[in-house]
């Protein structure tokens, strides 16, 4: 019996300890990727490449699920605001969810699983192949070669992609509730307009996504770099990058909506 | 260094989320609407009650917005709300303009509504609004017709003529 307690306490001390000397790992990493960025920036064609693997190849992913999520809300905004006689509301409700959070967050989550996952899949798998120890003997630093342009790609690419999960959102929440239902046009857009503040909701939406893809690529590069030189290795921080990167998201959108949107 | 198709990809990525930025701001946010700090003049109100108003609440005259509240301070002195707003430049309003608290419909968002008044003199920046009308409290007006109801069926006796006594009252 103590000695399955003590087993216990071993187990969580081990946990303890491995998520300490992973966080500080981590920490230097990204000390390391922002100390050679420089080659991402002096030869853009790496970082290029990277942005279309991240963010051309996510477009279709998310394109479609801003135009059904705007749909959904179209509907469930106009079903909630009908009972209260306020169903010209509709597109202010539609235009707040998502460029506050809808927008930034599930795109982001969106992201993570399509984008993320392919990065520590591809930077695991050239460990596993030992790609990146050849690279190192070549003198070639693969954290400036591989780490960094898929980095910066993953940060440039996700606000773009939030801006264009909102926007087909609203598009969405248009379609639904003006050319469907019925509600006045003039006043969706209007009393949209009369609401959203572009510096307070869209602007503090942008910052979100921008912090968000910064988490995400660095958890993702981070996974892959650091994943086990086995097929069970890679496919587990493949998992790993997906479900750290979504509760990061999670826990990061609460923070930042506490200290962006404290004053409501 | 040569063109390739991925370029082109990243080019069309990188426009269509410019593009999307720029829908936001313009048709949703209506960057046009919003004001800038050096177009702007702030002006300050005392009210006794504010209802529910909160910053960025909108400012308007005559229903057309000129203006943003920026920010809901309590007066620990006199015991009153200082309610501060900026109001584009483009807008001028007489020194004697009287500020109300209002409600767009029945449960929609709470706004100042300025009424200009008749002095010659324009109201600049920092000024303050000395006539206010603080915000209509729903459970206030409930309370005062209950109120009052009770008094008039207290004071109306069961076989007098009703109207007469309303008269009088």
């Amino acid at each position: 019996m103590l000695d399955q307690i003590a087993a216990g306490f071993r187990l969580v001390g081990r946990k303890v300890i491995n998520g300490i000397w992973r966080l500080g790992f981590i920490t230097r990493f990204l000390f390391a990727i922002l100390m050679y960025s420089g080659t991402s920036f002096r030869r853009f064609g790496l970082t290029i490449r990277e942005i279309y693997f991240a963010g051309v190849l996510s477009l279709i992913i998310i394109l479609i699920s801003g135009l059904f999520v705007g749909m959904v809300l179209g509907l469930q905004g106009y079903d909630t605001l009908q009972r209260y006689g306020s169903s010209d509301a509709l597109g202010v409700l539609v235009a707040l969810s998502l460029t506050r959070e809808l927008g930034p967050v599930i795109a982001a989550l969106l992201f993570a699983s399509r984008a993320g996952s392919a990065m520590t899949a591809e930077i695991g798998l050239m460990k596993t192949t030992e790609q990146l120890a050849a690279m190192e003997m070549m003198a070639v630093n693969p954290i400036a070669r591989v780490v960094a342009p898929r980095f910066w790609a993953g940060v440039l690419s996700m606000p773009l992609l939030a801006a264009m999960f909102s926007a087909m959102g609203v598009l969405g929440g248009y379609l639904v509730g003006v050319r469907l239902i019925g509600v006045d046009d003039g006043a969706f857009w209007s009393q949209m307009q009369s609401a959203v503040d572009f510096r307070f909701d869209i602007v503090n939406g942008i910052i979100k996504s921008v912090v968000f893809g910064i988490a995400i690529t660095l958890i993702s590069v981070f996974e892959g770099y650091d994943a086990p030189p086995t097929a069970e290795g890679v496919s587990g921080a493949t998992t790993r990058t997906v479900v750290t990167s979504s509760l990061v998201i999670l826990a990061l959108d609460f923070v930042l909506t506490a200290f962006m949107f404290k004053g409501i | 260094m040569n063109r390739t198709t991925i370029d082109l990809w990243v080019g069309i990525f990188v426009t269509l989320g410019i593009a999307a930025v720029i829908f936001l701001a313009l048709k949703v946010g209506n960057l046009s609407t919003s004001f800038n700090s050096e177009q702007t003049y702030t002006i300050t109100a005392n009210f006794d009650n504010i209802g529910g108003l909160k910053a960025r609440a909108p400012v308007r005259s005559a229903g057309v917005v000129v203006g943003r509240v920026t920010s809901v301070q309590f007066d620990t002195k006199q015991y009153v709300a200082v309610v501060t707003m900026n109001i584009d430049e483009r807008y001028p309003f007489s020194k004697d303009t009287s500020a109300a608290i209002l409600t767009s419909g029945l449960l929609g968002e709470q706004y100042i509504g300025l009424k200009t008044g008749g002095d010659e003199d324009n109201l600049k920046n920092g000024d303050r609004l000395t006539i206010t009308q603080s915000a209509v409290v729903l459970e206030d007006l409930i309370g005062r017709f209950l109120f009052s109801s009770a008094e008039k069926s207290a004071s109306q006796p069961a076989a007098s003529n009703p109207p007469a006594a309303t008269a009088t009252e």
